[in-house]
């Protein structure tokens, strides 16, 4: 423990850091658990102090000090590279304050995004923010007529966006629960109204004499840039109780995504959560109207859920994952910008979002596309290697007239590629491709004269790969109904698949069919019956 | 039409926590349930007895889970009242457990059959809290029962359709109810998850509680269940399946099919012969 004391003594900043682990720990995200989908662990060595990780102190050290430590550097020279090192170490104030906004905008919105996509409402982003738009015209013009020239009252419109925003998602769901519309109808029609009525009153405004209405654009596309101090805070305020809230909710809204009807059965408010689902999304929305724009701000919502959902399958880890997308794409995003002073910072968010989830759909660990070829090429390779070792098999069977083949017996024979040519559908190329790859990984080896003959690990194989297949075809005539959603036709052993009992049935079964045989399990099994079950 | 006598019995408060047998886990009276103007459920009477295990069949479209649903409240009725133990829904949730149709969710949802199972709990831990590690332990039980437990941290997509049913009756078990109401548990599962199954509603049995399952295999009716539940929109009978599930009320429940019923009419007559 005196390190830690030691790190508090002299680094005030630590303190907080440190709270900060305790408080992840308290959330009952343990931090050597946390650790492991992180990779945080792996960036910063790693110590144990106490129930604290020495790793994530570090983290959030490097996080707080970057920013204050950067201050000290001072002078600024015209060059490329100070520029860089101006934004990068984030130098100047308004920088500083809106890489802060975006970072929780991008937090909050990547957590909310995760239920809403879960919910198979991912569009209501996109109907809730064109839905915004009448509200603030109206609340302009309420207060022109009030106050001629004080129409730009934030809080009046963004109380005008929140409230037509609500009626547009409440809008949605009436219609999908008392009409034949489905709900793709109902956003696309929801969205059309109101963005239309919001256009007319948009230039119904410009004719208003006192009304400058040159600002209002800034909610079309987002202001990032001349963020300032109040409107952070507000960011700030609203993003951290939105997180928080999905974080004590998430146990509530996944039971209502998943099985809403269960979740009602229970006694589970079903149409308050939905409703409050609704409701946080309505105020991701206007928050990050302000930074992106109201066209753009689905993309806070959805980009980081869905690229995600490339890494894991696990809903807490998805969140994390998302709200730390969010915040590297938000946060990103508003540096790129940054760095070329005519570039609109909200698209940048969207692009830098958009890179991240194009490099989570090629890499992603659980569904990346890389992966996916990966496997199909090994599967590939694994049917051809089996096609090999059967075709072996089943001439020699044939030559010994049915019955068990034995290993040794395998092993003793050598066959051409002549010989195999008949036993399957394939051209002489594709066999000879098939062969220098059993060749490669030592299923087979060369003889004299051209002459094949399978190595003591190719026979073994050869049995296991016949028993499997012969198995595995039985079970799909006898179990139609049902058979598809079992099948694994590459697992090694088929009874880790279907159970020793079911297996046992079959064999007797292909016995008794065409009595042809299998070869027994390579595998000891203990002798089941079915009566084990 | 055979309505089972039923036992008007007032419900004891007192009662809750410990299963009576004189009061009936689910009294129906006079329900009917109707979408878009037209009647799917047409006044049903019908009183469950305790401790037995209970099948809904009728055709496609009979009513069958809406009728359930109806009783649980997730769709409204038009009129007729729904009593579980003598109280209204709302009272004794906690002694009723509902399994729905495996096809009514979506398997690629993120998350474990573990945390699948431990929805059936959170009732128990209430709102804001975490899964703590005694719910887990509880929910790897429920998972045990039904012979899931080496696939507690499987991805939920990843089982195959038995084994998903399995994990919904998993969910169920971990509520701890006196009365299960199961939507097609058998429907698109393997032999080994039908005996599994089967092998459950028999202990529930045992343990004094109740089932009432909407079936759609016929031949297994009377292997399976005590009593039967005739349904196409209005009830064509009700009562222990060895009066009740016979070839006329077949017949009348499932109208000009005769195809499917000859062979079912044979076995009844072969087992009666």
């Amino acid at each position: 423990m005196s390190t830690v004391r030691h790190i508090q003594e002299h680094f005030p900043l630590a303190r907080v850091a440190i709270r900060r682990c305790w408080l992840l720990d308290r959330f009952g995200l343990s931090c050597g658990r946390a650790a492991r989908f992180l990779p945080i662990k792996t960036l910063v060595p790693a110590c144990q102090i106490g129930h604290i990780n020495c790793g994530y102190v570090l983290f959030f050290l490097a996080l707080l000090l970057i920013p204050s430590g950067s201050i000290a550097y001072g002078a600024e020279s015209p060059s490329t590279a100070s520029n860089l090192q101006r934004v990068l170490f984030l130098q100047e104030a308004q920088t500083r304050i809106v890489f802060l906004g975006t970072t929780l905008l991008g937090i909050c919105g990547g957590l909310v995004g995760v239920f809403m996509l879960l919910r198979k409402r991912a569009l209501i982003g996109d109907v809730v923010g064109h839905a915004a738009l009448p509200g603030i015209a109206i609340a302009f013009i309420i207060c022109e007529v009030l106050h001629p020239g004080g129409g730009k009252n934030l809080p009046a419109l963004v109380g005008g966006a929140f409230l037509t925003a609500l009626a547009g998602a409440v809008c949605v769901m009436l219609i999908e629960r008392y009409s034949p519309l489905r709900s793709d109808a109902a956003m696309a029609m929801t969205l059309s109204l109101f963005y239309g009525f919001g256009a007319a009153l948009f230039t119904v405004i410009q004719r208003i004499p006192t009304a400058s209405a040159a600002g209002l654009s800034s909610y079309l596309n987002g202001k990032t840039a001349t963020l300032v101090t109040a409107d952070v805070w507000i960011f700030g305020i609203a993003a951290t109780v939105l997180s928080l809230m999905t974080l004590l909710l998430w146990k509530e809204l996944s039971l209502l995504c998943f099985d809403e009807d269960f979740a009602s059965s229970t006694g589970w408010p079903v149409r308050f959560l939905d409703a409050l689902l609704i409701g946080m999304v309505v105020a991701v929305t206007i928050v990050g109207m302000q930074t992106v724009g109201l066209i753009l701000v689905v993309a806070i919502l959805i980009i980081p859920a869905v690229s995600a959902q490339f890494w894991t399958d696990d809903l807490r880890r998805l969140m994390i994952i998302s709200a730390v997308l969010g915040a590297v794409a938000a946060g990103g995003g508003t540096m790129i910008s940054a760095l070329a002073p005519r570039l609109a910072a909200g698209p940048v968010i969207v692009l830098c979002g958009s890179s991240l989830f194009i490099v989570s759909l090629l890499i992603g660990t659980q569904h990346g596309f890389i992966w996916k070829v990966i496997d199909q090429k090994k599967l590939q390779r694994r049917i051809r290697s089996h096609d090999l070792l059967r075709a072996f098999y089943e001439r020699v069977e044939s030559a010994h007239s049915g019955g068990d083949v034995s290993e040794p017996q395998l092993i003793d024979t050598r066959l051409t590629t002549s010989d195999l040519l008949p036993m399957r559908s394939w051209s002489l190329p594709e066999l000879k491709r098939a062969i220098s790859q059993g060749m490669s990984s030592k299923l087979v080896e060369t003889v004299a004269e051209g002459g094949l003959q399978l190595t003591p690990e190719g026979a073994a194989q050869a049995r296991r790969a016949v028993r499997n297949h012969r198995l595995w075809e039985l079970y799909l005539i006898t179990y139609a109904d049902t058979a598809p959603a079992h099948a694994d036709y590459d697992a090694d052993r088929i009874e880790h698949i279907l159970g020793p009992d079911l297996v046992h049935e079959l064999e007797q079964r292909l016995f008794q069919a065409d009595e042809q045989s299998v070869p027994a399990s390579p595998h000891a099994l203990n002798p089941a019956s079915p009566s084990d079950t | 039409m055979i309505i089972v006598a039923m036992s008007h019995a007032t419900a004891d408060v007192t009662s809750v926590s410990s299963p009576d047998p004189a009061v009936s886990p689910l009294t129906i009276r006079d329900l009917t349930v109707a979408y878009h103007r037209r009647p799917v459920v047409w006044d049903i009477d019908y009183s469950a007895p305790a401790g037995k295990l209970i099948s809904i069949i009728g055709p496609n479209g009979a009513g069958k889970s809406t009728l359930m649903k109806a009783c649980l409240d997730l769709v409204p009725h038009v009129s007729g009242q729904v009593q579980f133990f003598g109280m209204a829904y709302r009272q004794v949730r906690d002694r009723v457990a509902y399994v729905p149709q495996r096809t009514s969710v979506d398997w690629n949802f993120p998350v474990s059959a573990l945390d699948v199972t431990a929805m059936g709990l959170y009732r128990k831990i209430g709102w804001f809290r975490w899964i703590t590690k005694p719910y887990r332990e509880q929910a790897l039980q429920a998972l045990d029962r039904v012979g899931m437990a080496d696939f507690a941290g499987r991805q939920i997509r990843q089982l195959s359709g038995g084994q998903q049913q399995r994990v919904f009756l998993a969910r169920a078990l971990a509520q701890e109810a006196d009365l299960y109401l199961m939507d097609e548990p058998f429907a698109g599962v393997d032999a080994a998850t039908e005996r599994a199954i089967v092998k459950l509603l028999q202990e529930l049995r045992s343990a004094g509680k109740t089932a009432i399952v909407v079936h759609h295999d016929l031949q297994t009716v009377q292997q399976y269940f005590d009593e039967v539940l005739l349904l196409n929109l209005r009830l064509v009978a009700s009562g222990p399946t060895k009066t009740v599930f016979t070839a006329e009320n077949l017949k009348r429940t499932y109208g000009g099919k005769l195809s499917l019923l000859d062979q079912v009419g044979a076995r009844i007559a072969g087992q009666s012969g």
